[in-house]
């Protein structure tokens, strides 16, 4: 019996650019990334920013137009889709519709040079690597949606390639299925020890998923880093926003030692992390449900006044007008006694608040 | 990267084509032979020593043609490249050199030295009078010329060209090569020898006498005089023949799409009826009905005590015959467009106070601009190339195609004339093929596809209703008295004289006997019968695969001058066959492609005339194919040839089948360029019931043509069967094959 090991290697991108024939602006700025052996690493971004575009690249289906592509340390940008030992999930799993599920998934191995028993037996590991080994001789039109992908990703993996690449594999399935596909693809991932590119335009699927997310918005690279590095301390307004959802206010820099830096907030002062801007105008950035809503004569805390009071189930959301902006704010208390009209504070103590730039 | 297996030291592409460039070279007789491509009895004829049938090696051996040794000495060149990588920039390089200069070399000595040497009078003052002379281009030099193509494209691959693709750049090159050779060189041919005046020279002044003569634009027949000239004529009639198979070609789309009747699927029906029938046949029965001896120009004599007429030959019989003939091709167009026009814009308008009237009026007709313009153009077209009607019934009324055919068939044969008049005729179908495209935009090949998102289309206003309703109905009934004529016509004894009926004519056309050898075909339509059986079954399939390659580069791949390619395969759209028939005689009658007079320039003729239905059949399909099928296929290490092979055709067999039996049934009723294309042993259905016509056997003509429709009527719904029970779960697959555009046979 064959078992479907990994030949992950990484995957580099030095200064990418593409431009499609026929269009003036790069779909892909000089794009610089790095995805380490072994490791899923995703690509985020608004639709159209592209992610498929960077995606293809790395499959040999476009070309660049500049820069170049290191897969497991050979330069193989020039290499053809045929040639490259990179396989991919597509959207719409591209499953072949006149061929059976077992014939799909031993499809790849036919063009690999396999003897033809080993061809059955490692199709056999790859569909029972799915949990449909039972399976292989329905129509990919007799199966229901998510087993459809187990079996483009089966198909993929059985082939052992050095890189998976998945183009937003969820957004086929409904909404309850997602998290179970989600939480396989990643099982898998980790067992076999894959390198995976995955794109989505999802933040939470993102978050859940990766070792380390890739932000890129119009063409060029936003941010990159763990989910927390991204959560916890975005580089901008645009991944602020993005990941999670952000308050973002003008402050005043008063001071800056070591690294820590004194920030003026209305009446507020705060303390926390300079990440390198100097003392003058900045941009803040305040996660809505790292706000908490106290009593308005609580030191240290903006005065606001509630316009709006939503219960939504699990929380209650509020927005808070203050002297410095509108503030968005999640109360996690919904038993909380606020209603619109009242006076409140808001207390940014904690890792809440964090310095942007633009 | 891929572990690749074999690593061979020398590239399995270079050998293939080496191989074959060599045995067309050493093994294969170099010259066409006698009794055509398909015999090998050359073999026991003095092979391969005969300078008739020697291959180029041993006739260089021999001291004979040398000018062909520089083709075997390029085609072993490649050997220099053993050991060298595809990626290795020498590969390349040496490949498209040798390639470019073997095809050079063998293009300048096929044109260059011909049937009396030397073949222009500046070779012979430069090089002094040759000795030998050379025939039409046979097995060994096709195999030569299409290896120094293939060697060619695998260099410009191995360059880097659409991604090193050798299947993609070899295909791109193949039918840049097969268009070039087939259709642009014959015509470029055809405008030459419109220059040439009667002693052999070239002078342009004389073409411009002619271009400009009288015969074709006088305006006698406004200003008085006798009458206008033929290019008057024909865009005369291909005008009213447009606007006129468009707005009823409206009225059936509007009928089958906005109204509960139920003669709906009849109409769909109709669709079918240009395909299967050989175009001159709504001529014949209009000649049944109203020429001097048809049935209701005598019953109004008799009833009026009039002398009969003629009227019907010439401009109104034309017209009735080819409104009658080229309305479904209108249709088939326009129910797209009607269906097209999202019904919510037509809620939309109604919800903001318009009435019925006003609603169709503002925002559904002009939303169908595009559409009828389209229309009107491919009316105008089929018209100005239809050529069997105004033979049978043009009468006085000369028009460009027929005009053309008595240049060349008549007692005067004249080529400068007939490609005179064909460049006239071409100006104008380009003209309007040239409008079609940049004016309407580029969708020429796909129909508007989408149907309209939900929403009902609004009913018509009462009235208008009633009135198209009428027009319709009154179109039906025509149709079908066209159609029972023809049937009924076949059984009658001598129409206009004996109306007593009798199997006669098919018998004299389609009996069988027996003799001592067994089974007799007697009749007398049998062997242009199997004949043209056998000449449209062989061009379906090359015809099938060069649409679909076409069609694959087209919408699957991107490559450098793109445009400039599509612009190229969609042109023989344009082209009529009159003027394809015209430029082959010209062209292919002398060396060094040198095939009048065989099946093959038939073959060939079907090929490239039919070519623009497999392109869109698969151009049609093709879109509705996920184009991450193939991706996928690339991804999971298959080539783009695996892919084509094992995901797109499989995906597309019924958009094959549907090219296939267009194409056979196109090939089996086109009559304008075969007509100048055939000979006393090879004559073709079409042409034989011309024939017949002209000589006024009716009886048998329309016996015979009467059968076509029912063979091809058989043909057709086989296919139908076949295609509609095919249905392997795919998104939006099924059916599209049976919404292919065919423009008529002609
Ligand atoms: N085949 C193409 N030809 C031209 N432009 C394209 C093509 N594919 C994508 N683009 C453009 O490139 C940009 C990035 O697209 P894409 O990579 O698909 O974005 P994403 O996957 O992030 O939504 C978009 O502006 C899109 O319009
Ligand atoms: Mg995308």
């Amino acid at each position: 019996m064959s078992v479907i090991k990994s030949n992950a290697a990484s995957v580099e991108f030095r200064g990418v650019s593409k431009v499609y024939p026929g269009s003036k602006v790069a779909a892909v700025d000089d794009v610089s990334i790095t995805v380490e052996q072994g490791k899923l690493v995703t690509l985020l971004g608004p639709s159209g920013c592209g992610k498929t575009t960077t995606l293809r690249m790395i499959a040999g289906l476009e070309f660049v137009t500049s820069g170049k592509i290191v897969i497991g340390g050979m330069d193989v940008t020039t290499l053809p889709a045929t040639e490259r030992d990179v396989s991919m999930v597509f959207q719409s799993y591209a499953l072949f519709p006149h061929m059976t599920v077992r014939e799909n998934v031993e499809y790849g191995l036919k063009f690999s040079g396999f003897p033809k028993k080993e061809i059955g037996e490692r199709a056999m590991a790859g569909l029972m690597l799915v949990g449909l080994q039972d399976y292989g001789a329905r129509l990919p039109s007799q199966l229901s949606g998510g087993q459809q992908q187990r079996v483009a990703v089966a198909r993929a993996l059985v082939l052992e390639p050095q890189v998976l690449l998945f183009d937003e594999p969820l957004s086929n399935l409904d909404a309850k299925l997602r998290r179970q596909v989600r939480e396989d693809i990643r099982d898998l991932q980790i067992k076999l020890g894959l390198t995976v590119v995955y794109v989505t335009h999802d933040q939470e699927e993102a978050l859940a998923v990766s070792d380390r997310i890739i932000v890129m918005n119009n063409a060029v690279v936003a941010q990159e880093g763990t989910p927390r590095d991204l959560y916890d301390a975005p580089a901008n307004a645009f991944v602020a926003d993005f990941i999670g959802e952000a308050n973002l206010l003008d402050c005043e820099v008063t001071s800056v030692e070591n690294g820590e830096a004194s920030v003026r907030l209305g009446p507020v002062s705060l303390a926390m992390s300079a990440r390198g801007r100097a003392p003058g105008p900045a941009r803040l950035a305040v996660r809505p449900d790292r706000i908490d809503l106290v009593n308005p004569s609580t030191k240290n805390t903006l005065p606001a006044t509630l316009t709006k009071v939503t219960y939504v189930g699990k929380h209650l959301e509020c927005l808070a007008e203050t002297e410095v902006g509108t503030f968005f704010a999640i109360c996690h208390d919904v038993d909380a006694q606020v209603k619109p009209g009242d006076m409140v504070g808001l207390d940014f103590r904690g890792r809440g608040p964090v310095l942007i730039g633009d | 990267m891929r572990q690749v297996q074999h690593q061979s030291a020398f590239h399995p592409t270079v050998i293939l084509w080496m191989m074959v460039g060599l045995s067309g070279f050493v093994l294969l007789p170099w010259y066409m032979l006698d009794d055509g491509l398909f015999s090998f009895s050359w073999v026991s004829d003095g092979y391969p020593f005969d300078s008739d049938v020697a291959p180029a090696l041993f006739l260089v051996l021999q001291g004979q043609k040398m000018w062909l040794a520089p083709l075997g000495g390029l085609l072993v060149l490649p050997l220099a490249l053993w050991g060298r990588r595809k990626n290795d920039p020498v590969f390349g390089n040496v490949l498209i050199a040798v390639g470019l200069s073997g095809l050079v070399w063998f293009f300048a000595q096929g044109y260059g030295i011909s049937l009396r040497g030397w073949n222009a009078a500046f070779l012979t003052d430069m090089f002094g009078k040759l000795p030998e002379r050379q025939f039409g281009m046979g097995w060994g030099a096709g195999l030569v010329g299409s290896a120094f193509l293939f060697l060619l494209t695998l260099g410009i691959a191995a360059r880097g060209a659409v991604g090193g693709d050798v299947f993609v750049v070899s295909s791109i090159g193949l039918i840049v090569g097969l268009v070039t050779l087939f259709i642009l060189l014959p015509i470029l041919k055809m405008l030459g020898s419109a220059l040439i005046t009667e002693d052999g020279g070239y002078s342009l002044s004389s073409f411009a006498g002619k271009f400009l003569s009288l015969r074709i634009w006088g305006l006698g027949c406004i200003t008085g005089g006798s009458r206008c000239g033929v290019a008057w004529n024909s865009l005369f009639l291909a005008v009213i023949v447009g606007i006129v198979t468009t707005l009823l070609g409206l009225v059936f789309a509007l009928i089958a799409t906005r109204t509960n009747a139920r003669f709906q699927k009849l109409l769909r029906a109709l669709t079918v009826l240009p395909v299967i029938t050989p175009p001159f046949v709504i001529g014949l029965a209009i000649i049944l009905l109203f020429g001097l001896s048809g049935v209701f120009t005598q019953g109004w004599a008799w009833l009026f005590d009039i002398q009969p007429t003629r009227w019907v030959y010439g401009l109104p019989g034309l017209l009735i015959a080819q409104t009658l003939a080229f309305t479904p091709i209108a249709f088939l167009v326009l129910i797209g467009v009607v269906e097209g026009v999202s019904p919510s814009m037509e809620e939309a308008a109604q919800t903001l106070r318009a009435n019925r009237w006003q609603t169709f009026w503002t925002v559904s007709l002009p939303l169908m601009r595009p559409g009828l313009a389209n229309a009107f153009l491919l009316g105008f077209i089929e018209s100005m190339a239809d050529f069997g009607n105004p033979l049978v019934l043009g009468g006085n009324f000369d028009v460009l195609s027929t005009e053309i055919f008595f240049a060349i068939v008549g007692a005067q044969y004249d080529q400068a004339q007939a490609a005179v008049l064909a460049i006239v005729l071409l100006v104008f179908t380009l003209s309007a093929f040239y409008a079609q495209r940049f004016w309407l935009g580029k969708k020429s090949y796909t129909t508007v596809a989408g149907k309209g998102d939900a929403g009902v289309h609004p009913p018509l206003p009462r009235g208008f209703t009633l009135s198209i309703g009428s027009v319709a109905a009154f179109w039906l009934m025509l149709t079908v008295l066209v159609y029972v004529t023809i049937l009924y016509a076949s059984f009658v004894k001598l129409w206009g004289v004996d109306f007593s009926l009798t199997f006669g004519h098919y018998i004299q056309a389609f009996s069988v006997g027996w003799n001592e050898f067994g089974l007799h075909w007697n009749g007398s339509a049998w062997d242009s019968f199997f004949t043209t059986l056998w000449i449209a079954l062989v061009s379906a399939l090359p015809t099938a695969i060069i649409g679909l390659l076409t069609a694959y580069l087209l919408v699957r791949q991107r490559f450098a001058g793109k445009g400039a390619f599509e612009f190229g395969t969609m042109l023989s759209f344009a082209i009529p066959g009159t003027v394809i028939g015209v430029s082959y005689v010209i062209a292919f009658n002398v060396p060094p492609i040198e095939i009048t007079g065989t099946a093959i320039i038939l073959i060939v003729s079907f090929i490239f005339r039919n070519m623009p239905v497999g392109v869109r059949a698969g151009v049609a399909s093709m879109s509705q194919l996920d184009k991450s099928l193939d991706e996928s296929s690339l991804t999971l290490g298959a080539n783009s040839f695996q892919t084509f092979i094992r995901i797109i055709l499989p995906l597309l067999r019924p958009a094959i089948l549907a090219a296939l039996v267009y194409s056979f049934v196109r090939a089996m009723t086109a009559i304008s360029a075969v007509i100048f294309l055939v000979s006393a042993r090879y004559d073709l259905s079409t042409s034989y019931i011309i024939g017949r016509v002209e000589n006024n056997e009716y009886g048998i003509a329309i016996a015979y043509a009467t059968a076509l429709v029912f063979v091809m009527l058989a043909v057709i719904g086989c296919m139908q069967m076949i295609v509609g029970r095919r249905n392997i779960g795919r998104r939006g697959q099924a059916g599209s094959a049976n919404q292919i555009q065919v423009p008529g046979g002609g």
